[in-house]
């Protein structure tokens, strides 16, 4: 075989198009006769509609329909419970879930009241203004634990306290742990992730076409074959009627995997109704209110410790925002309560939440998916308990990091994917080794800090660890297929928002097939191409799809070789795959790929029994539970004393993802979650006001890092590979975002020597503002 | 309801276009629907995020800042003019596929315009310069620091 593919930084496939500005995004379908819609929402968070009158905004020139949940009849349902609840014993779960268009009462600012479709979308905003509605406004609910009070109002009007889950989950006996502590260290912490904001907000096109009774939708989910299974029952089509096309999305991290959006459920059925293209493209103020985001939680935590500092056991009771409806169930909160367990061993574990709603909008995974707000509870815990005990804070990690070969591990508590949260393989003290050595940890304390120190220069270095639960099931597929012109398409039902999988599902198949990377064409996300999957979540893309298209590529590779063998008359261990072609060894000769996909589709003859046309494979992969992935992040930091900015001297990722398709697009994808958890930790922050009203909905306000906030990182990898899967990978989506909220609150505490002065950073986001605060006691 | 029109002419990547346009319409709007010229993106249609740069008369500009009327008599260069074909990339687009400078895409077009300026200007930019200059534009997949490197590379590139 040529070249090994398969773990080379090769360059993409996709680029070619996305720089020069041929590849196409929803906003850039254009279509002969299209409508344009826009949404009217509600401007307040909490309030009973007691009417709408859209008769003026039907009249405006221009406007050819305008609609509200009335208009919708029998189609107006709320959407489904996307992810039930994991079969933990004693859960309650309310579930409800959002509603195409308001009807009785809104819950949230910007839930949609009707929508006005028009020849542009500049009428369509103008027809907006004519509508009148009539609000009756109600208490708005926003404090967590003010909402469970009977005083409050309530979201849902049959949901006394507000309660939207209650989950309790142990492990040993926490209680019985306590009784045998040297110490026992008990925080509040509030740990607050914000919105995804890809540069590309939502949209939806769609089209009905009367001829062919087929529904077309170009839509920015990351999750394109439920959008079509849902939407197809929801509109009385049978699936094959409907095709959903995730073109190239701008950005997804989370929120465009929720569905059904009330957008997704309306654009399509307006589109039907009158027999007209519609588009709808959010715009960024919509996207802060429109789209799904993580907010906060709050944490009593409690940790019990040897005199050693080794964890005899967890305790831990937190309060999960859940926003007006929970769509997605309880996957962010258990999310945080099963990775709060971290790298560590950690054989008593207490842990309860409560999900409540309240009057904001609706909160789903976003990039970490509420494991950021368990590991800074763990790990802040540790940095409190390394001061208290005077251990070093490296050094009391390390003395609690699962062994090696204490794997697979169990941590007796359920996880997101309803699988008992065990984890499949790692190796984490020579991670945190490289990562000391890399940042200079030992040299930075004995020497640099106090030589900076003594020029009056706040500097500090923080460390912190992580695992994250990846690559869960339930299963994706791919069809491999060799091409007559000898180039392989592979088609999977996933979604791309820029991860590259166009170029490492390639890379997995070029191998298997003997061509180049830049020979096989990857589709993906267009339920037409493919039929079934999932979508793109929870760093599952390249473990669960990829292994699919692995084992489709080992199925053709078969193929071709049991064809070219009856063409050769040779047999098949005589056979190489190469360079396009297939040769018979020492012989010279040979048939090109495409050649022989021709000879597997003959036009006359008979074909034994069994046999199957072309030289094509669909296969499905399913992990019996996820792949977890570890790692620790280092950074030194420098503070202004006066101004509270910050300046990243140096940080550094060591990661293990199990065996690595290509490093390249690995580092991207480290470096992007890491700017993410940048913005969560000191940048980023949605606030909003006692009324439900989001305070800073522009780009202006919410603060993305740029290109000086996010500083050059050094990264380096560990290779445990991972047993659940044939290519022993593991997920890297996230891992660059998770841990970087406690990195920045120790290092910053570090720099400024708060520890000392009795001063703790329990909370993130933290902002110049905000330590100027916490730090008022000191002044 | 606004209904005034204006006549322009505008020279987009060396095409004149002559159209009739709404007092309100945007420019970035009118190169991505009436001209079809899609490559230019539109990420916050307040002037934050920069995806939507175009060079005006060879300035790097947000085009959701300007009215489409505003361009008449003038010259707009977009993404799509800024290789001669597919198979031949600028070194600023060569060197964002060879450093995987780009992850969705989506900020791409804005940030090859801006760059692609800023090394007519600054030939050999360290590190803390192209930071800089890249600042005003936003990309939220890749952390930047790909998209640093690529520049530095074709800075070098268009040096030999």
């Amino acid at each position: 075989m040529a070249t090994k593919k398969f773990g080379a930084p090769i360059r993409r496939n996709e680029d070619a198009r996305l720089l020069t500005g041929q590849a196409l995004y929803v906003d850039d379908v254009e279509l002969p006769g299209m409508l344009y819609a826009a949404f009217l929402r509600s401007n307040v968070a909490h309030a009973r509609i007691r009417g709408i009158d859209v008769s003026a905004a039907r009249a405006r020139d221009g406007v050819v329909a305008v609609y509200t949940a009335e208009d919708l009849g029998d189609y107006w349902a709320p959407g489904p419970v996307l992810v039930p609840p994991p079969p933990i014993a004693g859960t309650v779960f309310n579930a409800r879930t959002q509603v195409p268009l308001a009807k009785d009462k809104v819950r949230h600012v910007g839930e949609p009241l009707a929508v006005v479709l028009a020849q542009s979308r500049c009428l369509a905003e103008d027809a907006l203004g004519d509508i009148e509605i009539d609000l009756e406004p109600l208490a708005a609910v926003v404090d967590l634990e003010k909402a469970q009070t009977d005083a409050a109002g309530r979201v849902h009007d049959d949901v006394r306290g507000n309660i939207a889950a209650r989950v309790h989950q142990s492990r040993g006996n926490y209680a019985a742990a306590c009784a045998g502590a040297a110490h026992i260290i008990a925080r509040r912490f509030l740990y607050d992730h914000g919105a995804s904001s890809p540069i590309e907000t939502r949209g939806v096109v769609a089209n009905w076409d009367p001829r062919a009774n087929q529904l077309t939708i170009w839509d920015t989910t990351q999750a394109p074959v439920f959008l079509r299974n849902g939407l197809a029952g929801m509109l009385g089509l049978s699936e094959r009627q409907v095709r959903v096309i995730a073109p190239f999305v701008g950005g997804g991290f989370g929120p465009k995997i929720m569905l059904f959006y009330p957008e997704e459920v309306v654009i399509p059925w307006v589109a039907m109704k009158l027999n007209r293209p519609v588009k709808w493209i959010e715009d960024r103020l919509e996207h802060f209110f429109a789209t799904t985001q993580e907010r906060g939680q709050t944490h009593d935590a409690e940790i019990a410790l040897d005199a050693d500092g080794r964890i005899l056991g967890v305790k831990d009771v937190f309060l999960h925002d859940t926003g007006a409806y929970n769509p997605y169930g309880l996957t962010v909160p258990i999310n945080s309560q099963c990775t709060l367990l971290g790298p560590y061993v950690i054989p008593n574990y207490d842990s309860a939440f409560t999900a409540i709603f309240t009057n904001k909008p609706i909160v789903t995974p976003y990039r970490g998916a509420g494991r950021q707000h368990g590991v800074f509870v763990i790990e802040r815990l540790l940095d409190i308990a390394a001061h208290e005990l005077k251990i070093d804070r490296a050094e009391i990690r390390r003395r609690n990091l699962i062994p090696p070969d204490a794997f697979p591990y169990n941590n007796e508590i359920i996880y997101q994917d309803f699988t008992p949260l065990s984890y499949d393989s790692g190796n984490y003290e020579p991670i945190l080794d490289k990562a000391l050595e890399m940042v200079g940890y030992e040299r930075f304390l004995a020497e640099e800090q106090p030589r900076l120190r003594a020029q009056g220069r706040h500097v500090g270095i923080g460390v912190a660890c992580y695992v994250e639960g990846t690559g869960i099931g339930p299963y994706e597929g791919a069809k491999v297929q060799v091409q007559a012109n000898g180039k392989v398409s592979v088609a999977t039902g996933i979604g791309t928002q820029g991860q590259g999988h166009f170029t490492v599902f390639a890379q997995i198949v070029a191998d298997q097939l003997g061509v180049e990377v830049t020979d096989v064409d990857v589709v993906t996300g267009d339920t037409d191409q493919f039929y079934w999957g999932a979508g793109t979540f929870a760093s599952r893309g390249a473990v669960v799809a990829g292994n699919a298209v692995n084992e489709a590529g080992k199925a053709v590779r078969q193929k071709i070789l049991k064809l070219a063998a009856e063409h050769f008359e040779c047999a098949e261990e005589d056979l190489e795959i190469a360079d396009g072609r297939v040769s018979v060894v020492g012989t010279g000769q040979a048939i090109k790929l495409g050649a022989l996909a021709l000879k597997a589709n003959p036009m006359r003859g008979a074909v034994k029994q069994g046999a199957e046309p072309g030289l094509e494979s669909t296969q499905y992969f399913g992990p019996p539970s996820g792949a977890t992935a570890s790692g620790v992040h280092a950074m030194i930091v420098e503070v202004d004393p006066q101004t509270f900015t910050l300046q990243v001297l140096k940080y550094v990722v060591v990661h293990d993802c199990g065996t690595v398709i290509n490093p390249l697009i690995l580092a991207g994808q480290i470096h992007g979650g890491v700017a993410q958890g940048i913005g969560n930790a000191f940048y980023e922050q949605l606030v909003f006001d006692d009324e439900g009203q989001l305070l800073n909905a522009s780009l202006a306000d919410y603060l993305l890092p740029t290109a000086l906030e996010v500083p050059h990182m050094d990264l380096a990898h560990t290779v445990t590979v991972s047993p659940l899967n044939p290519l022993g990978i593991k997920g890297a989506g996230e891992a660059g975002a998770i841990p970087v909220g406690p990195l920045f609150a120790q290092a910053i505490e570090d720099a400024l020597g708060l520890q000392e002065r009795n001063v703790e950073l329990n909370e993130i986001p933290l902002s110049p503002s905000r330590l100027f605060e916490l730090t008022a006691k000191l002044r | 309801m606004s209904t005034e029109t204006h006549d322009i002419t505008v020279t987009v990547n060396g095409t004149p276009y002559r159209r009739q346009v709404e007092a309100r319409l945007l420019l970035s709007d009118f190169l991505r629907h009436d001209l079809l010229l899609a490559g230019t993106h539109v990420g916050c249609e307040h002037g934050v995020c920069g995806a939507c740069t175009i060079l005006f008369d060879g300035v790097p500009t947000r085009s959701c800042l300007m009215f489409a009327a505003q361009a008449d008599g003038h010259a707009i260069a977009t993404v799509e003019g800024l290789a001669t074909d597919r198979d031949h990339l600028h070194p600023l687009q060569e060197a964002m596929r060879d450093c995987h400078g780009l992850q969705c895409g989506y900020c791409t077009p804005g940030i090859l315009m801006t760059m692609k300026v800023f090394l007519e200007e600054t030939p050999s930019p360290d590190e803390a310069q192209i930071r800089e200059a890249l600042s005003g534009n936003l990309c939220r997949c890749t952390g930047y620091q790909h998209i640093v490197e690529a520049v530095q590379l074709a800075a070098e590139r268009l040096r030999r």
